[in-house]
């Protein structure tokens, strides 16, 4: 597993070297952390690497920030990448993939939905899941409404 | 007997002969498809499920009978009937017995195929005052298809005409010779594929797709009057069926008596089970592909058949 | 939710006669959405102009409700994801706990989970095929399609008693070893399908009017389909060589000889027939797995409460929609910090409103049925 993730930063480094510095193994997968403001550019410079497909847009709540998770799919090298960047909660603003991807569209959509991140530069940005008069962002880990029931902590 | 009279005595009896061909027609439907299907089909309700039908009525007349609130009400209320009366008269002009039909007109042949057109008007009405986006489109593309059907349907028909020289139903069935059989199996070909889609029945049921109209036309409609509507269409398969045994197949090939009229239910019999086969089996066409084979391709055949007997007729006769 | 339909543009045509499009709301109840889709579509006579789909109106938050249980709490919702497919979402799910946590899995547990996944492609494409050509009208193809699908069903509910929602495929291996007989039962099953699918194939794709109906009908090409995030059945009808069993294998796949079959015209006709010869793969696949298998245990024994630490995992698995991937993240409680579903069904059915466009209003559903959705997995 990890020869094979040392072969992808060898063939990374070879390619494109100011990828590199950014590329990291966290928990046996290759992760590439970009600040924001790179997002984009290095997002270019990645497909034009082979990564030609956007497999998963997502995002986690932790306490500080959001992380912006991207699964990219190379056929060309047989190989998968995580890209991560952080985004600030006061102002949740994040490039959108879709002209790298339009794969981006809807899954980006759907981040904004439950996260409340907005995207842009995306065509139709708008709710995917909930209806447009819906309250918050129930991804967020402070989304709350009377009707969340949480269930007891097991020891 | 007053004509007005006569005329209620064979409409209630073309009425009654529709609601149990409809009957015998569902019921037949569901073994069909049933077979096609490799299941039994309707087992529970009498012997052999023959009584499911007869259920299914009593539970369509006693259910509500629903007019949605945006509905031009009378058009609405009305549309069934004019779908389903026209082709219930038009099995008045249908020879049951060698140089016997119960309205002998010397323009049987045209009222079997001007009549029933009629129901087009009920079926536009349908689609347009139930105000649904699905029942209209559903209702244009009857009008559009039955129309057009018109044509070959017609002009198959007009070379059994031509070869009797007589547009009346007696006629053409004194006329009828065996060897017709080979001459007319063009005719009859085009005749049979414009019927199915004439009343609207799988591969061509496009008004009522089910799987991107819903019900088309009668999305909209509940309870006995959709009933009237199915009892239409069963009512113009066995109306198709039965005039195509007497035009192509000579009611019983000509033959009188017990032997000829067991011939003429079965070619019926066998016409109607053709139909079912045909829509059990196939998929359902796309509107351009239904208008290319009406006006390219049948209506094409259909009149190269009618130079083809014109020559032959001449040349015969 | 707002039911209002989006403002309509009247124009005139060449008469200078006021024309307005026609708009019509496919769904969410309607018979050819197969499950609660909405498509807005515009009308122009019978070709369509603009097609939106909207969802969500199955969504329950599948994502959220996991935030809130253990890791062995959420398998079951994870059956809820694809209904049609369930095995698919346990396995793929478990996969990831089982790499976040470190969980090792017994090879027999791993056969099983091949043999049943590969079941389920089969009853999952008998779906999807049946669906698809009873939404052009085909009947027939419809019944015979869910006979096959129902005999795997009834396969399944031996093994775990359960038709659509199994729970089978659990942390640390199968809930179940097989009860007795059930292997011959399937490979008999596999030997019969083949001539059932032949039969298929003829009865359905060697039509004239199908050929007609779904010939070109759709066409996605090769870039869109990878830019698209297209995968499974969608991406290689469109000739895109991309099957995780071979590309990114995982469990005991590369043990295993088969063929991934691509078309090469990206239209609703190759995607419904990629989906019907993979059913022959997953037969030989099937028969292998149950050849090569030996006795032995068929989970780890696992603690009740599973507390990984923290870190997160992705792992996907190839389902009969696509690759289907399952992120976790574990802030070390007994509950996931985060739990998301790649969700191949939602990826393709995004596709939607660039392969509908310029086709008929008939043809809709034909591209629907080929992009196969199921809303379950679609809305979450």
């Amino acid at each position: 597993m990890s020869d094979h993730l040392e072969e992808l930063r060898e063939r990374i480094s070879e390619l494109d070297p100011t990828i590199y510095p950014l590329f990291s193994i966290e928990f046996g997968d290759a992760v590439i952390a970009v600040p924001l403001d790179d997002l984009l550019v290095t997002m270019h410079r990645l497909r034009e690497l082979g990564f030609d497909r956007l497999g998963m847009v997502t995002a986690v709540d932790r306490p500080e920030f959001f992380v912006l998770v991207y699964r990219l799919h190379s056929r060309a090298l047989s190989a998968g990448l995580f890209v991560k960047a952080k985004v600030h909660k006061e102002d949740p603003v994040a490039p959108s993939m879709f002209e790298v991807w339009p794969a981006a569209d809807w899954q980006e959509r759907e981040v904004f939905d439950l996260f409340g991140i907005d995207f842009e530069g995306h065509p139709d940005l708008k709710r995917i899941f909930l209806p447009d008069e819906f309250e918050g962002h129930p991804l967020r880990k402070d989304y709350d409404h009377p009707r969340v029931i949480r269930r007891p902590d097991y020891i | 007997m007053s004509s007005f009279a006569m005329g209620a005595f064979w409409g209630l009896a073309a009425g009654l002969l529709i609601a149990i061909a409809a009957l015998i027609g569902v019921w037949m439907e569901r073994k069909v498809a049933g077979r096609i299907h490799m299941r039994i089909g309707p087992l529970e309700a009498g012997p052999f499920g023959l009584l499911q039908t007869l259920a299914d009525t009593v539970k369509l007349v006693l259910k509500e009978d629903i007019t949605p609130a945006a509905a031009d009400v009378r058009p609405f209320r009305l549309a069934p009937f004019v779908v389903f009366v026209p082709i219930a008269s038009s099995l008045a002009v249908i020879p049951y017995a060698v140089g016997w039909a119960p309205f002998d007109i010397s323009a049987g042949v045209l009222f079997f195929m001007a009549v029933p057109s009629l129901s087009v008007i009920g079926i536009l009405a349908a689609g347009w005052a139930s105000r649904n986006t699905f029942a209209t489109i559903g209702g244009i593309r009857g009008a559009a298809q039955m129309v057009s059907y018109e044509l070959p349907r017609t002009l198959s028909v007009l070379a059994a005409c031509m070869l009797a020289g007589s547009i009346s139903m007696t006629g053409v069935l004194d006329a009828w010779r065996p060897w017709w059989l080979i001459v007319l199996a063009p005719a009859f070909i085009v005749y049979f594929i414009a019927s199915i889609a004439e009343v609207n029945r799988g591969p061509f049921d496009l008004p009522e797709a089910e799987a991107e109209l819903v019900a088309g036309y009668f999305a909209d409609y509940s309870g006995i009057r959709w009933a009237i509507f199915m009892m239409a269409e069963y009512g113009g398969v066995v109306a198709a069926s039965l005039f195509g045994a007497v035009v192509f197949f000579g009611r019983g090939l000509g033959l009188g008596g017990v032997p000829g009229a067991l011939l003429f239910v079965f070619f019926a019999f066998a016409l109607t089970t053709a139909m079912m086969w045909v829509k059990w089996t196939f998929p359902r066409v796309r509107p351009d592909q239904l208008m290319t084979l009406a006006w390219k391709v049948l209506t094409p055949i259909a009149l190269v058949e009618l130079l083809v007997v014109g020559v032959i007729a001449s040349w015969m006769l | 939710m707002t039911l209002e339909i989006e403002s309509k543009e009247a124009t005139h045509d060449t008469d200078g006669l006021p024309v307005e499009e026609l708009v019509v709301n496919i769904g969410p109840s309607h018979p050819s959405t197969h499950g609660v889709g909405r498509v807005v579509v515009h009308l122009d006579g019978e070709v369509m102009t603009h097609v939106e789909p909207i969802v969500g109106y199955l969504h329950r938050g599948i994502e959220k409700m996991s935030e809130n249980r253990t890791y062995l709490q959420v398998v079951p919702l994870t059956d809820r994801l694809d209904y049609v497919g369930s095995m698919y979402a346990n396995w793929a799910y478990c996969r990831a706990v089982e790499r976040l946590a470190g969980i090792s899995v017994p090879e027999r547990a791993e056969y099983l989970r091949v043999i049943v996944c590969e079941l389920q492609r089969i009853a999952s494409h008998m779906m999807a095929l049946g669906s698809a050509a009873g939404d052009t009208g085909a009947a027939t193809m419809f019944i015979y399609t869910f006979d096959e699908r129902e005999r795997i069903i009834e396969a399944f509910e031996e093994l775990c008693g359960s038709r659509l929602t199994y729970n089978y495929v659990r942390p640390g291996g199968v809930s179940f070893d097989v009860p007795e007989g059930w292997l011959d039962n399937v490979l008999a099953f596999c030997a019969a399908h083949r001539d059932k699918l032949t039969e298929m194939d003829k009865l359905f794709f060697g039509n004239v009017i199908a050929k007609g109906r779904l010939k070109g009908i759709g066409v996605l090409s090769a870039e869109d389909a990878v830019a698209w995030g297209a995968s499974g059945p969608v991406a290689r009808g469109s000739g895109v060589n991309w099957d995780l069993r071979k590309h990114d294998t995982y469990s005991v796949y590369p043990r295993f000889d088969f063929d991934v079959p691509t078309g090469s015209n990206g239209d609703a006709y190759d995607r419904g027939r990629v989906r019907l010869f993979e059913c022959y793969e997953s037969c030989r696949i099937i028969e292998q797995a149950i050849s090569q298998m030996t006795e032995g245990p068929v989970k780890t024994p696992l603690p009740r409460l599973l507390r990984p630490a923290p870190g997160e995992a992705y792992s996907h698995i190839e389902s009969a929609r696509g690759s289907l991937g399952v992120y976790v993240v574990s802030d070390g409680t007994p509950r996931p910090y985060r739990m998301h579903v790649r969700s191949p069904a939602f990826c393709n059915l995004a596709l939607l409103k660039i392969l509908a466009p310029g086709h008929m209003l008939a043809d809709l559903v034909a591209v629907m049925g080929s992009l196969d959705p199921v809303f379950g997995e679609v809305d979450r």
